[in-house]
């Protein structure tokens, strides 16, 4: 145990024991195993989940032996799914490991069930019309499926999953939840104890900048008919009201209390996002609800019943220049208000339960608790179909065109994706002789080849996208990724 | 050992067909192949989370001749994502390891294993590859490297760069889910040196907060190991790879924690804090170091157009990348040409000092020049204890201290009345001295 902490420690610290845990009970099937599917498993055995299962018929080849690291030479004219799979057992024995010698749209025209015992299908190298059907049989059976394909210098990564929702979404910047200006009657009765005019000079620059500015803030509003400062000219006078109280220059507390000042009239806002869940339709809770629209629907009754609008206390506070006696307390303050928001939410939780028929203590108080601390950055990702995506007749044709390499004419097949590729833009109401030649001819140029090192980063970011889905952490992609290695720039695009 | 018959199948569209979205000069050959197996050595600095999959994505893109080079034995929280390593290698080199369970898996390719500090290896050593490969996890080892590869550069008289010395550069960085790439040309797309801004500085805490008024689980753990220690295990060198150093920080800053009064010591956090862990995963290095690998292969064979020249990664929230093209730093200490001077090849130190206090150019920048020489202190005019240690060198053939080369370099003048250092290129005039 302690070596397997040891061992996922550099991961651990990002998405914890829960997320891990989550990876471990991940079984994942991988269909096709050339080196883009083979490096997105390999990431994944390394990351620790629990089991993975690779459908590929073919043979190993000596092409196979210059692009893919988890075949050996050893396995010339073998099955190449089996020796991907002894390769990629030997980096992480934890992992249960199986094989099937088949083909993937084989199987999914003759056992579509085979991948209902599956947490997750990742798809590469395969074509639009299988892909259109294995989506669709996927979601019949609440099976999580991620599409990748490189070719040549490119290369995509798509996602389909009917919905996917995420409460630790972990922000890169988060917000401070401070209600500087909004301190609720505790951080009120807690600042007034203060006296930000002491004339104890070590006790006047210990003081926490938050109680400063509530204080400073709560006089400004008593001065102006209960109003916050609006306009630079008064943002400018708050700051000037707040530097007035320093005593001297190099108080720490002030100084943070000034870059802070913003936050007493720019406090963190719902965003449209957030907006859009609590509007969404499935916050109407029936019988089959999921917990997570249950602790939506409950968090929408606490912003219009107990918080005035208002999103729960994070309860969190960011360091401040201060003796450590004030700032424990201040700190307790928050985690006590945040603590008692989460019981509010609690208790709405509890007779939504009830009035569907569900067990009242279904979703623990720590369950509810997280989303109550996360609640601001929820997310819900819902993807189109494939068949709706896919435009039939044009695509099909590129996909034809592209998949088959023997050596012809590079030029005859530059003119006919050409127009074949006009025909699409024009279609989807494009100019479509604005595409460039030269991206054609390039096309063509890498005639289906699959490059070792744009394997790799399509490999990778299917398999970061996987362990977000698995792990429910961190945000995952909304639209098609699409990565261009000749330029080595990418775009996310809704196609 | 035979080549397979299209084994290189896959990478031979890219080096056998033309096209228009390529590499100045590219030319479609067989001969392409063979240089990549026989003709450039590459260079891969570090064999951990960037540098295993370094090696992998160089190996499978047809280099034939790698070294690596790595200090650390393999740890086994290093198993997560750096895959060439097995429980069983634990304690072993890095850069050994690598190298041969890369040759295993990849016939044909000779990986040299070079298991030292890349300060130990002098500047030839470096001179012999024609692309250098970075999968390091430091600011400080990344300037090495680059004052080293930078003082390769020479330039004409008339400040032009001669083309011919440029060895170009692959970075590469990650931490969690976020990552750069980038191509460093020196001389022409920025140095380092050129860009040091972009790496944000490191967070210390304040001593104050640190004695008197700690707020964070953090703080009683640096006090601890930043104070304490000193005190309390007087000549103990700390050691932060050693078990029993690292519990009595844990155990102290718990200790210090409870009087204050603050929860949230744990372990994992004192490991963290103490040794600056950075969390790392499979698939950033993975993105990242294909990226780089790729890039070395449009250097070497200009088979597609060079990325132009920094790439961020960021993978929390969808997946971003940005690629921007900075630009270099006309005044750079370590890559612009600096202002040239001559002097005889048997000048001494001193003469040279004595030469730029007289120079019109440089007479009201300098009062008390100090001077070093690709990162060695040649002459230093404070502290004390280091003038009184550089003092003999004034007396020393400037050709000398300069490692011999008689085409001259470059040297870096520091002074109280410069704002930053003054890059002063030495060139020797071919006449002895005869007075």
């Amino acid at each position: 145990m302690a070596q397997r902490n040891n061992k996922y420690d550099r991961q651990l610290r990002i998405w914890g024991d829960h997320g891990q845990a989550a990876l471990e009970h991940a079984s994942v099937c991988l269909l096709n195993c050339g080196p883009t599917g083979s490096e997105a498993l390999k990431n994944l055995v390394l990351g620790g989940i629990g089991s993975f299962t690779i459908v590929d018929p073919s043979r190993v080849e000596a092409a196979d032996l210059g692009n893919n690291f988890l075949v050996s030479w050893e396995n010339l004219g073998q099955s190449k799914a089996r020796s991907v799979c002894a390769l990629l057992q030997e980096l992480n024995e934890s992992v249960g490991a199986k094989f099937v010698e088949e083909s993937p749209e084989a199987l999914l025209d003759s056992n579509p069930s085979f991948f209902a015992s599956f947490t997750l299908v990742i798809a590469t190298q395969m074509p639009e019309k299988a892909l259109i059907k294995l989506d669709e049989t996927c979601r019949q059976q609440r099976v999580m499926l991620l599409v990748a394909r490189s070719y040549g210098l490119a290369g995509l990564v798509r996602i389909c999953i009917q919905e996917h929702d995420v409460i630790e979404s972990k922000p890169d910047n988060p917000v401070d939840d401070l209600r500087l200006h909004k301190p609720w009657p505790e951080l009120k009765r807690f600042v007034d104890q203060f006296d930000i005019d002491a004339k104890d000079q070590l006790e006047h620059q210990h003081i926490p900048f938050a109680i400063i500015l509530v204080k400073v803030a709560e006089e400004w509003k008593a001065a102006h008919g209960g109003r916050l400062p609006s306009g630079s000219k008064e943002r400018a006078e708050f700051k000037a009201a707040v530097r007035a109280r320093k005593q001297s220059d190099d108080e720490d507390n002030y100084k943070e209390a000034l870059a802070s000042a913003y936050k007493v009239w720019a406090p963190p806002t719902i965003s449209s996002e957030l907006h859009s869940v609590l509007d969404d339709s499935a916050v109407e809770i029936h019988s089959t609800s999921t917990d997570f629209w249950i602790l939506v629907a409950a968090l929408k009754m606490f912003m219009a019943n107990d918080a005035d609008g208002d999103l729960p206390l994070d309860g969190a506070i960011p360091d401040m220049h201060s003796y450590t006696d004030y700032y424990i307390r201040l700190q307790k303050v928050y985690q006590d208000r945040a603590e008692a928001n989460v019981s509010a939410v609690e208790a709405n939780v509890k007779s939504i339960l009830r009035k569907i028929a569900r067990d009242s203590l279904s979703i623990s108080r720590s369950t509810i608790k997280q989303f109550c601390k996360n609640a601001r950055n929820l997310r819900v990702l819902r993807y189109r179909t494939l068949a709706d995506e896919f435009s039939p007749l044009a695509a099909f044709k590129i996909q034809r065109l592209l998949a088959v390499e023997e050596s012809r004419e590079l030029e005859q097949d530059v003119l006919r994706l050409k127009a074949i590729c006009i025909n699409l833009l024009n279609d989807i109401g494009v100019n479509g002789a604005s595409i460039s030649e030269d991206l054609i001819s390039e096309f063509c140029r890498f005639g289906a080849a699959e490059i070792h090192c744009v394997a790799s980063v399509i490999g990778g970011i299917a398999s970061q996208e996987a362990i977000k889905i698995l792990t429910r952490q961190f945000t995952p992609l909304s639209g098609t990724f699409i990565y261009n290695a000749i330029e080595s720039t990418s775009s996310v695009l809704q196609l | 050992m035979e080549e397979l018959q299209g084994r290189w199948h896959d990478l031979d569209r890219l080096l056998l067909r033309p096209g228009n979205l390529v590499g100045p000069g590219f030319e479609p050959c067989a001969e392409l192949r063979d240089l990549l197996q026989n003709d450039c050595k590459v260079l891969v600095i570090g064999a951990g989370g960037l540098g295993c999959e370094l090696l992998k994505d160089l190996a499978l893109s047809g280099f034939g001749n790698i070294d690596v080079i790595d200090m650390d034995t393999i740890d086994v929280s290093n198993l997560n994502r750096q895959f060439l390593f097995r429980i069983h290698d634990v304690g072993k080199p890095k850069a050994q390891v690598a190298a041969d369970r890369i040759m295993q898996r990849v016939k044909g390719v000779m990986v040299t294993a070079h298991f030292c500090r890349i300060e130990e290896k002098d500047v030839d050593f470096y001179r012999q590859f024609q692309i250098i490969m970075l999968g390091l996890d430091s600011l400080e080892a990344r300037s090495y490297i680059n004052s080293v590869v930078c003082s390769f550069l020479e330039y004409e008289p008339d400040g032009g760069l001669d083309y011919s010395t440029i060895k170009p550069m692959v970075d590469g960085g990650t931490e969690g889910f976020k990552g750069h790439a980038r191509v460093i040309l020196p001389g022409v797309t920025p140095c380092f040196q050129c860009t040091l801004w972009l790496f944000p500085p490191q967070i210390t805490f304040p001593l104050c907060t640190l004695a008197e008024t700690p707020r964070s689980p953090a703080h009683c753990i640096e006090y601890v190991h930043l104070i304490q220690w000193g005190q309390d295990r007087v000549g103990e060198k700390f050691d932060s790879d050693s078990p029993e150093h690292m519990k009595w920080i844990f155990e102290q800053a718990v200790k210090r924690a409870t009087q204050f009064c603050i929860s949230g010591v744990t372990y994992s956090l004192t490991q963290g804090v103490v040794k600056n862990i950075i969390p790392a995963i499979a698939s950033t290095n993975a993105i990242v170091s294909a990226v780089c690998a790729l890039e070395a292969l449009k250097i070497a064979t200009m088979c597609s157009k060079g990325m132009d020249n920094y790439m961020m990664y960021v993978g929390t929230q969808g997946v971003y990348t940005h690629t921007v093209s900075y630009e270099k730093d006309p005044n750079c200490i370590m890559c612009s040409p600096g202002v040239p001077i001559e002097v005889d090849c048997s000048c001494t130190l001193q003469e040279c000092i004595d030469t730029l206090l007289n120079d019109q150019r440089f007479k009201a920048k300098l009062s008390r020049p100090s001077v070093s020489f690709q990162g060695t202190n040649l002459y230093m005019q404070a502290p004390p204890i280091l003038e009184e240690l550089t003092r003999p060198n004034l007396r020393l053939s400037l050709l000398s201290l300069m490692g011999g080369n008689p085409s001259g370099g470059v040297l870096n003048i520091n002074d109280k009345k410069l704002h930053g250092v003054l890059r002063v290129r030495v060139s020797f005039s071919k006449e002895m001295d005869t007075t």
